[in-house]
């Protein structure tokens, strides 16, 4: 008879989602369902709203990454008013910017993904989490915490709060940078760089033991996506949007204005999540499948343009190939960027003009419509509004990084499952794997925080009938 | 007659001048009683009731910004009973329409807020009603949210007394109530409005504001009528 495999909570990733493995007779695995089991509404009650409080409302979608959609928010805002912002104002953006993807990345790799990596897939579940790395691993927890702090400090000392600060508005940045801020950032620059590297040099040592996931990690072919200069170079405030798809020998399209995404990106709807499932709609629903964040932007880019991360780009190439398809090497990906991200704070914060004092553009309604398209950590972001004459929403389309990745997610999910899952007895290590994948893609399912140590992993086998056979419970990790 | 009377309030003795209300003889005393409609030169109305007072002899509690203070009063302005009637009409006026501090363009700047802050409201106790209110963006400098409205009426007063122009009125009754302009005209399609901004000044919430401010950025100017009545246009 066959079997129903739930996992209701997925531990370790920003929000809720839920996996369905099927099991049939012989107990394999028939096929997966990957659920993202809330929904937001955002799109819908900010209908009538004025267009510039939208930055502020659509940053409380998440309290992890609100910069990636302040940032795309005042972008698509700059887009209706249809003003170009002082070159000042769009460097701090963009430094915030950065700030903001060292952290999130700090908080992904060393908060939850490090247990998994460092004390293994199998180890005991109560202690695979932060709290059993900081006594494992002490100086890695510490130099997490570290990394962190240094981004959600830089993010304070340039725009006065940590999380959700009101300094982004349309038409640039309500207040200069102060020299005290920027000589404050540039002094702990240093130490952040060094936490990067030892963190690479530690995931690169490692990589070994990893070889059956690297091989089953939503490790199939897929296009890519991310922002690129014009020369290729990585770009994470703004840039033209690149599909690249590999199998097609590099790049696919280039959308340079951000209107044009609904030409290339459709959004199809699963049955079982609440969770759209965008597509490259040239190539239809799901052949479209495209992947988004740290591996694609890296895979996209012909470089990231500062010296050390091309450095590493360039051994991670060596290793990897030009295009890297195994999801498990997100992480590498994500620290990477993080190289990149310090050092792009550091080369804007030496720049001449960083303390201008002309920081904002005003002006009213002069466009119907505006998109603003940002790499927030876990890829393309997309914010299209639509206002009428007076300024008052009458439309709005959020296209959410993670969703960018739902398809592949659904399809890593299943190859993860196919590898490790047998019926016959269910082992947590099998199932830490399934959930795993999906935090190799680093996902905010509902672009918020949730507390570490919370969630209870319930496990439970239905027959075909939907009976209850059998139920395994955890109370940690 | 003399022009001073005594009155007590919290049982100290303060002078007052005769004809004043409650309120302005104890903030000339140095004494502060929490309100949100009541401002200096505008017709007092006791619309929001949150600086009611005990008064010797009366067994309801009054308006201090209506009430004046009449020879030998002896008057209650703190109490715990005054502070639970604060609290509890400070909860229903968060109840009644969404006030949402995080988003708000007043965040920071606002009487509201900063009065519950300083009765301590740390949550409401009644069910919030949601009511779906629209945003008035008609206006090309000014923009009206029902959402924010706390119907204090200090924009109707300034706008008929100070103005002359009598743009605003309240319509409706109870708990339908609802700033109107010119008879329910669009503030853009108003006939009256000078544009001169003293009903966004004078608003203690983010209800009235100047378009185009992100949230936290408006900032009232409410120091003085003899100022507001110079108020031309917005505070750029």
């Amino acid at each position: 008879m066959g079997k129903k495999i739930v996992i209701p909570h997925i531990t370790r990733i920003e929000g809720h989602g839920k996996v369905s493995i099927h099991l049939n007779d012989a107990g394999e695995v028939a096929s997966t369902q990957f659920h993202v089991t809330q929904v937001r509404g955002f799109e819908k009650f900010v209908e009538g709203r004025p267009y510039y409080e939208m930055p502020s409302i659509t940053a409380r979608i998440c309290g992890i990454c609100p910069i990636s959609h302040l940032l795309a928010s005042v972008k698509a805002c700059d887009a209706i008013m249809a003003v170009r912002i002082p070159k000042t104002a769009e460097m701090l953006r963009e430094l915030l910017h950065c700030a903001q993807i060292v952290q999130s990345h700090a908080l992904s790799f060393f908060h939850l993904s490090s247990p998994d990596l460092l004390l293994g897939m199998d180890s005991d579940p109560r202690k695979r989490n932060i709290a059993g790395i900081l006594e494992k691993h002490p100086d890695l927890a510490r130099d997490g915490i570290a990394l962190r702090k240094f981004g959600q400090l830089a993010i304070e000392r340039m725009a006065g709060e940590r999380i959700h600060p009101s300094w982004t508005v349309p038409g640039g940045v309500n207040a200069p940078l102060t020299v005290d801020a920027r000589d404050a950032i540039l002094s702990e620059v240093n130490i952040a760089k060094s936490i990067i590297r030892r963190a690479i040099k530690l995931f690169v040592s490692i990589i070994d033991r990893f070889e059956a996931e690297i091989d089953s990690f939503g490790n199939e072919p897929t296009m890519y996506a991310g922002l690129v200069s014009a020369a290729g170079d990585l770009r994470l405030y703004d840039g033209i949007l690149r599909f690249r798809d590999p199998a097609a020998g590099g790049t696919v399209v280039d959308v340079e204005d951000p209107l044009d995404y609904s030409t290339y990106i459709g959004e199809g709807v699963l049955p079982h999540s609440y969770l759209k499932a965008p597509y490259f709609k040239p190539r239809g629903f799901p052949e479209g499948n495209y992947r988004v964040g740290p591996l694609a932007r890296l895979n996209v880019a012909e470089r990231c343009g500062t010296p050390e991360a091309d450095e590493e780009l360039a051994e991670y190439r060596q290793r990897l190939g030009r295009d890297v398809q195994s999801s498990f090497f997100y992480h590498y990906a994500r620290l990477i960027e993080a190289m990149y991200g310090v050092e792009r704070m550091e080369q804007l914060l030496n720049h001449p003009r960083i303390l201008d004092t002309h920081v904002r553009a005003r002006a009213d309604v002069n466009a119907l419509e505006g998109a603003g398209i940002a790499e927030a950590p876990r890829g393309v972001l997309i914010h299209h509004y639509k206002v009428n004459e007076s300024g008052a929403m009458t439309w709005a389309n959020l296209i959410i990084a993670t969703g960018h990745n739902n398809l592949a997610m659904n399809r890593a999910v299943d190859q993860v499952a196919k590898r490790f899952v047998r019926g016959q007895r269910i082992e947590e290590g099998m199932l830490n794997r399934v959930q795993a994948v999906v935090r190799a893609f680093d996902p905010c399912l509902s672009c918020s925080t949730h507390a570490l140590g919370q969630a209870p992993l319930v496990i439970e086998l239905f027959g075909q009938r939907g009976e209850a056979l059998d139920r395994v419970s955890t109370d940690c990790d | 007659m003399d022009s001073k009377i005594t009155i007590r309030i919290d049982g100290e003795l303060v002078k007052a001048d005769r004809g004043s209300t409650i309120f302005e003889t104890a903030k000339a005393a140095g004494k502060r009683i929490p309100g949100l409609c009541n401002m200096k030169g505008l017709k007092p109305v006791g619309a929001c009731r949150l600086c009611m007072v005990e008064v010797a002899g009366v067994n309801r509690l009054l308006p201090s910004c209506t009430t004046p203070a009449q020879e030998g009063m002896s008057v209650t302005i703190h109490s715990a009973r005054l502070d639970a009637y604060r609290k509890q009409a400070l909860e229903l006026l968060l109840s009644e329409r969404n006030h949402v501090c995080a988003v708000c363009v007043s965040n920071g700047h606002c009487e509201l807020q900063s009065l519950a802050t300083a009765l301590g409201v740390t949550n409401v106790r009644y069910g919030y009603r949601y009511p779906k209110l629209g945003v008035d963006l008609s206006h090309p400098r000014y923009v009206l949210d029902h959402n924010r409205c706390i119907l204090c009426t200090r924009c109707v007063r300034v706008c008929a007394e100070v103005e002359g122009a009598h743009v605003w009125d309240i319509a409706g009754r109870g708990i339908h109530s609802m700033l109107t302009c010119e008879m329910n005209r669009t503030w853009g399609g108003s006939r009256n409005c000078t544009s001169c901004g003293k009903c966004v000044q004078v608003c203690p919430t983010g209800a009235l504001a100047e378009k185009g401010f992100a949230v936290e950025e408006m900032v009232k100017r409410t120091t003085s009528v003899e100022r507001l009545a110079v108020v031309r246009g917005g505070s750029r």
